[in-house]
């Protein structure tokens, strides 16, 4: 019986959790990719000099880490179109945002992480060259620093991907949204779930193989 | 011996002290460096010789005093240090060879981004760098291919790519296998051959005897003795000097 209700459901309405999926491989990949320029960013003013831009980048970080994601979605939902009404700013556009803000300062983390644990002797040795600061970070730090944090970049994005499904409280159209939608028309609770959760399931699980290949290759590169 | 003290000033140091919060590791060195001079700066662990000639080039911030180099007070915070770095070349315990570049990048690196070289220009010139220090076969290789003896060569001649006027070695052969050691000393030795200044930190008390000009025995932040090698080696006045030779010799 079960069974056979998720091949009717994969029959009739296997476009939408296809377009469900899409939704979410996109939430997560803009969140992932823009928050990983700014999560760079704050990463280099929470070690530089500036003590206000310091400052600015610590609150940052530590706020959003510190209240839950749906708050911020929340937050985000209803303030952009407030604030910035002529915008007109879409719910998904909003939620999206939202994503950003938090994926980067998860990612500064990273990134924070990802300078710290390359030797100051590297710093040393192009400074003693003549290189500023600057021209260190850039050519020196931040691409062997890339490369350590990859794999955890990787996993962020697994994590993120996950985390889109609280996005479906606004109906934004990805995976879970779906299943609400489906589970509304058909009163089938239990069948959409599962075949949702086999789709978050694969696609997590594979990106996880991948992260472990890829930190294989990145170790045996050294 | 070579009397260098007719040969033109190069680094003047004067009443240099840094401090790390309450610990004292420079309390007051004076000291002339004169152009094509070879020193050596020996003493215990914690004497302060390193921190010394990481302040020449300011990798430590010295806490007062002045460092002249080509009559440029390079001490004051005013200066742009960057500058003064590209003409002083150094070399470390633990070689800081850059991982992600090539051998040949780690050398063209610095002159092509400074804009001392053209690409070509400094490609030329690291080829025959890596030529000088028996690496040429390593031009493409990466460097963790590399013995510890042969990052130690490429970072020497990286250092030279920007055809510094002095060179500073701190500890360059401490952290290597002994069977290495003699590979990274010979290039040493053949700069100050050919009249580059060195500033060499080092616990090899043989090669300073046979190489420098000048020996300078450093214990508690000063200066305690200075001199020919022979004189200091083999003649030492200060007390202090005698114990720590007494035991490394």
């Amino acid at each position: 019986m079960l069974l056979q209700n998720i091949m009717k459901l994969l029959q009739k309405y296997g476009m939408n959790f296809l377009n469900g999926l899409g939704t979410t491989l996109l939430l997560a990949l803009i969140s992932v990719a823009i928050g990983c320029v700014i999560g760079a960013i704050v990463a280099i003013l929470r070690l530089g000099k500036s003590k206000i831009l310091k400052a600015i980048a610590t609150v940052y970080t530590e706020v959003v880490r510190d209240t839950p994601l749906l708050l911020q979605l929340y937050f985000f939902y209803f303030l952009l179109p407030d604030i910035m009404p002529a915008l007109k700013l879409s719910k998904f556009a909003c939620i999206t945002i939202a994503l950003v803000f938090n994926s980067g300062a998860y990612m500064a983390e990273v990134f924070r992480s990802g300078i710290q644990s390359i030797d100051r002797g590297q710093t040393e040795a192009a400074r003693s060259l003549g290189l500023s600061s600057r021209q260190t970070m850039t050519r020196i730090i931040l691409p062997q620093a890339f490369k350590n944090v990859l794999p955890a970049m990787c996993n962020e994005f697994v994590a993120v991907t996950k985390e889109t499904s609280l996005a479906s409280t606004f109906y934004v159209g990805d995976l879970m949204t779906q299943y609400q939608t489906i589970s509304g028309k058909t009163y089938l609770v239990i069948e959409p779930l599962i075949i949702i959760g086999i789709i978050y399931f694969i696609v997590t699980f594979s990106m996880s193989k991948f992260i472990t290949v890829l930190e294989r290759r990145l170790k045996s590169d050294d | 011996m070579t009397d260098f003290s007719n040969a033109p000033e190069l680094i003047r140091v004067e009443n240099l002290h840094k401090s790390f919060g309450s610990l004292h590791v420079l309390n007051g060195i004076t000291d002339t460096i004169h152009k094509g001079e070879v020193v050596s700066l020996i003493g215990p662990s914690g004497s302060g010789k390193s921190t010394l000639l990481r302040c020449l080039n300011r990798l430590e911030e010295p806490t007062s005093g002045h460092i002249w180099f080509d009559g440029v007070d390079i001490a004051d915070k005013s200066v742009n240090i960057d500058l003064h770095r590209q003409k002083m070349g150094m070399v470390f315990q633990h070689f800081n060879i850059f991982p992600h570049m090539s051998v040949i990048d780690n050398i063209t690196l610095a002159p092509v981004l400074l804009k001392k070289a053209s690409k070509d220009e400094a490609i030329a010139k690291a080829e025959s760098l890596l030529a000088r220090v028996g690496l040429s076969d390593k031009r493409d290789n990466k460097p963790s291919r590399l013995s510890g003896g042969q990052k130690q060569r490429l970072a020497i001649a990286r250092a030279l790519a920007m055809e510094p006027e002095v060179m500073l070695f701190d500890e360059p052969t401490s952290a290597l296998d002994p069977e290495m050691v003699g590979e990274v000393l010979e290039i040493i030795k053949s700069l100050a051959k050919n009249n580059m200044t060195c500033v060499i930190v080092t616990h090899e008390m043989g090669f300073a005897r046979e190489v420098c000009n000048r020996v300078l025995f450093m214990d508690e932040g000063i200066i305690m003795e200075q001199g020919d090698p022979h004189q200091v080696f083999d003649h030492p006045q200060n007390p202090r000097t005698q114990d720590f030779l007494s035991k490394v010799l």
